[in-house]
């Protein structure tokens, strides 16, 4: 597809010399001259073209080929306009660039608005643009009127401002025109020039709907005709605009307006809507609330038409993309109007079960219940059978919609507060929410950094976390779940024997089926986990579960930090029980454990940090996490992390200062536990197959067992003898369970000062468990108790200088 | 309304190195996003305009590569000819570009990855995206038909112009067209009427 070829073009056009360049531009100004437009002056600008645009500097052309380019801008041949508009994007405009605003083909607008560098550069386009609407002639082709909206649109859409009130209401009176009350007979020959020159006596014909019957009601986008009048093109291109119109102008906040006209139009509007609840007056309405209620209409007829059988698959798409655009717009309208939610919502509901059991008009019905929740309450309507499918149906078997996923999940960020409010199982429905994640990660992964913070509540937050630690089991279980689908009972699933063969086996389809619930709430996670990841061991490489497995840290990291807001000691200790469970209980990819482990560590330090008092309720747990040797000769840096983490918080927190209930017994039995792991791994060298133990958790051991001694004294004289035992042993040089020299330096260096703050408990104690205050800022930087800063102020003093 | 549609490589080709990617086409709707902020000169301003369309290109590519190796599904050669087959077994999807990365607000870049290429279409998010998912893959096919993509030609790189008549047709100013068959097939004669000349 991409050719060396190809890039070879490219690469000439970047590099081609100046002096080749300029005798190009000196022929095509030749060429330029000529009155014959040929083939060869066709080439050279598309030549051109490609030079311009494949440098990131812009080249700038002389000033006679310009001016020659720009005269071609309003040449009949269509090629011209187009090839010399895009030669001039790629170029700088000409100072001094005089601009005919009459007469602008659709091209040569199209260069103005790039062009255009504020305000004042689009504001005479616009003017032009609604004298062309404003005259009855269309004077060029029959499409020169039709490319006026969708300018008009991208004005708008970027400058709103650039149109004045009376451009708002001349083309709010058109539009309604345009929308309404378009031909409803078919076209004849006139747009297409004349080529079905059929006899010219033959009536033209009414339009049809998309099904072949004969159309009993107005024109809409839904008609079709052998050929089409200009107003019926104006009605497809004033649909297609419909909805960006409505949201620039009609919205409540409307900047264009006085405060006077805001007061008047707010009577005005109260008692119009009352009057607009019966279409018949809709001839006295203002044009604004006159094209609203045209809207409303042609929305409703989209609705009916759009039940209608059509022939072709592409009308079938459209007609779903109708339905989308009409319930969005009449969402926008009955936010603008509130009264007209009455009449309106019937129609939505008559819609919603039209549709509710057919999953291929899912993405219609995530505007349906966009709609639900913004008028649901006030209509007094049940909403709950929408929440059901869009927390329920939708996720569970549709997650491997990329297309749904991403509106769906923009429906959920848009509206969380609205959602936490109204709809009480959104919190509960994360299991089904997290699938569109465990399936297309990567592509989702956005959208659930911005939505899990609403997800995590105090009720459900251990389930949840248990939840994202097993995503990456949930990826594959989707993926098996998928293949079971489409492969037939009998047939070998090739790649992936195992797993699929234990996913269909009844004795253990109750793991999968519980990774597959739909809803949070039937219990945190289940007993036979690791007969879970034992039958998913396969699915360890396969590229959906390692994406997954990818974003957890990330998620993780966000539960954590979303969790210490609304989370009570008690949760907080549960939460750090399962981490420390779970930290050898995960679905065997290395890099992800490595990757969770380094996300515990982190929190496991801040969470006792903020609660020291967990410490001492965790001891047990904590000690047996950071006891296990098989633990301390691992060769993972971040389980080492995570344990020595845990030492150290043992080691600083366990003390009567930060928990009142830190008995002496406490303190006694958290000293064994830890100086019997010290002993064994300082005693003889690893075991078979082990590497030595890392130096860094050895001196974590000896502080924290140094802090532990220092608040019972009674353990002094064992820690000591320890150290002492060091120094001997070490005396040679080496030391079986240590193989480099430099650590056992630092090991015994540690152990000494260690032991020389020992021998003086009470300093031991002011050293290694200071009291609070000593922690805060304050003890350092006010010059009243500062020791630093008095020590200087009394040394300045009394220095005779 | 569309901010923008290109054409572009999406997975390493013989062609280029392994990092390199080629944007072949791209075309962006309205006027200059930083025309309310900023006072740059056309010239930066153009070069800005180009880094945005080579960051959405870079999306794009990283949303495409992990796509198809989470599936991982065989690419299958096409040859010029099958035009609508490719189209079928074509991956598509959407990208969720976030505020500021590359444009102002939050867009979405819907994407159909034909073998090599990619194209995509950057919409704002609240606008209609089954409507510019149809359009776009409408777009796609006539785009592979009418430059003859699936072969080795470079006419996408020298007959850009009919791409721009194209999107005149059907996206004009980056506007999405609710068109029945009937409309669709009246504009695609004066496409197709374009091409032959």
């Amino acid at each position: 597809m991409y050719s060396h070829g190809s890039e070879s073009l490219i690469k000439q056009a970047r590099e081609i010399q100046e002096s080749e360049l300029q005798k190009f531009y000196g022929r095509l100004v030749r060429l330029l001259q000529a009155k014959e437009v040929g083939h060869e002056t066709i080439d050279s600008l598309q030549r051109l073209h490609l030079i311009l645009s494949a440098t990131k500097f812009t080249r700038i052309l002389p000033p006679e080929l310009h001016k020659r380019i720009l005269l071609l801008i309003s040449s009949p041949l269509e090629q011209l306009q187009v090839l010399s508009s895009a030669v001039l994007r790629e170029t700088l405009p000409l100072s001094g660039q005089e601009v005919n605003y009459s007469h602008l083909n659709s091209h040569a607008a199209s260069l103005l608005v790039s062009q255009a560098r504020s305000r004042p550069d689009v504001a005479p386009l616009c003017a032009q643009l609604f004298r062309t609407l404003e005259s009855r002639q269309s004077e060029g082709p029959a499409h020169s009127i039709t490319h006026t909206l969708p300018i008009l649109n991208t004005v708008i859409t970027h400058s709103p401002e650039c149109l004045t009130e009376e451009h708002v209401t001349l083309l709010s009176k058109k539009l309604v025109d345009w929308l309404r009350y378009a031909s409803i007979t078919q076209g004849g020959g006139t747009s297409s020039g004349g080529f079905f020159s059929g006899p010219r006596s033959r009536q033209p014909g009414p339009i049809a709907e998309l099904d072949g019957t004969v159309s009993g009601d107005f024109f809409t986008v839904l008609c079709v005709g052998q050929g089409f009048t200009e107003d019926q093109w104006m009605n497809v291109y004033s649909f297609s605009m419909l909805r960006n119109w409505l949201l620039t102008y009609h919205s409540v906040s409307n900047c264009n307006t006085t405060a006077d006209s805001d007061d008047r139009s707010e009577v005005d509007g109260s008692v119009i809507s009352m009057v607009s609840a019966t279409s018949s007056s809709s001839r006295l309405l203002p044009p604004k609330e006159r094209l609203r209620e045209k809207a409303f209409q042609y929305c409703q007829r989209l609705i009916e038409q759009s039940d209608r059988k059509a022939h072709k698959r592409t009308d079938t798409e459209l007609q779903k993309a109708c339905l989308v655009e009409a319930v969005c717009i009449l969402d926008c309208v009955c936010l603008e109007d509130t009264s007209l939610v009455y009449r309106v919502f019937p129609c939505i509901k008559a819609l919603y079960g039209r549709l509710c059991s057919d999953l291929s008009f899912a993405r219609v019905l995530v505007p349906i219940a966009q709609f639900y929740l913004n008028h649901g309450e006030m209509a007094a309507v049940d909403c709950e059978p929408v929440w059901q499918l869009v927390f329920g149906r939708f996720p569970a078997e549709l997650f491997n919609d990329p297309f749904l996923a991403h509106e769906l999940l923009r429906f959920l960020r848009l509206n969380i507060e609205n959602l936490q409010l109204r709809v009480p199982q959104y919190t509960l429905s994360f299991p089904n929410l997290l699938k569109f994640l465990a399936w297309d990660s990567s592509a989702m992964v956005d959208d659930f950094v911005d939505l899990l913070p609403s997800l995590v509540t105090a009720g459900t937050a251990v389930e949840l976390l248990h939840t994202l630690l097993d995503l990456p089991c949930l990826s594959a279980t989707l993926v098996l779940q998928l293949r079971s689908a489409c492969l037939p009972i009998t047939e070998p699933s090739g790649r992936i024997l195992q797993a699929l063969d234990a996913f269909r086996n009844p004795s253990v389809r109750g793991l999968f089926l519980f990774l597959l619930r739909g809803e949070a709430g039937s219990g945190d996670t289940i007993e036979r986990l690791s007969t879970l990841h034992e039958l998913l061991t396969e699915s360890a490489d396969w590229p959906r579960v390692i994406q997954c497995a990818q974003t957890v840290p990330v998620l993780l990291h966000i539960f954590f930090n979303t969790v210490i807001k609304v989370a009570d000691e008690k949760l907080l200790a549960h939460l750090i029980l399962v981490q420390l469970e779970r930290s050898s209980l995960l679905l065997k990819i290395p890099k992800y454990i490595k990757e969770v482990h380094r996300v515990f560590s982190c929190h496991l330090l801040k969470l006792c940090k903020l609660h020291p008092s967990l410490v001492v309720d965790q001891s047990h747990e904590l000690l047996e996490f950071a006891g296990t040797t098989a633990n301390v000769y691992s060769k993972e840096e971040p389980l080492l992390l995570c344990i020595r983490k845990m030492v150290w918080v043992l080691g600083e927190y366990l003390s009567v200062s930060c928990d009142a209930r830190c008995s002496v017994r406490l303190i006694t039995s958290c000293f064994e536990a830890l100086e019997a792991v010290l002993f064994e791994i300082t005693s003889s060298a690893p075991p078979a197959g082990a590497v030595c133990p890392n130096p860094r958790v050895i001196t974590t051991l000896m502080s924290a067992l140094a802090k532990l001694a220092s608040r019972s004294h009674d353990l002094i004289p064992r820690i000591s003898l320890f150290f002492s035992k060091l120094r001997t042993v070490t005396r040679g040089g080496s030391a079986a369970w240590c193989s480099d020299e430099e650590d056992l330096v630092a090991i015994v260096t540690r152990g000494e000062e260690l032991w020389s703050l020992l021998k003086a408990p009470g300093v031991a104690q002011s050293v290694l468990t200071p009291p609070p205050h000593v922690n805060t800022a304050q003890w350092h930087r006010d010059t009243n108790v500062a020791m630093p800063l008095q020590l200087r102020t009394i040394t300045s003093l009394t220095h005779s200088q | 309304m569309v901010r923008c549609f290109l054409v572009h490589t999406v997975c390493p080709v013989s062609a280029l190195s392994a990092a390199e990617s080629r944007v072949l086409y791209s075309r962006v709707f309205g006027p200059d996003e930083t025309v309310q902020h900023e006072d740059l000169d056309p010239e930066e301003r153009r070069l800005q305009q180009r880094e945005r369309v080579a960051v959405v290109a870079r999306q794009v590519r990283s949303a495409v590569t992990l796509s198809r190796e989470a599936s991982g599904r065989q690419l299958v050669e096409m040859v010029p000819g099958e035009e609508a087959l490719a189209l079928q077994e074509a991956d598509s999807g959407v990208v969720r570009l976030r505020a500021g990365d590359p444009f102002s607000g939050e867009m979405s870049a819907l994407w159909v990855a034909v073998q090599s290429l990619g194209f995509t279409m950057v919409c704002e998010p609240h606008e209609n995206l089954l409507l510019a998912e149809g359009t776009l893959k409408n777009l796609t096919r006539h785009c592979l038909e009418h430059l003859h993509m699936l072969g080795p030609g470079s006419e996408v790189l020298l007959k850009g112009d009919r791409i721009d008549v194209l999107l005149s047709r059907l996206l004009p100013h980056g506007q999405l067209l609710f068109l029945n068959h009937r409309f669709a097939q009246s504009l695609e004669k004066e496409v197709s009427a374009y091409m032959t000349k």
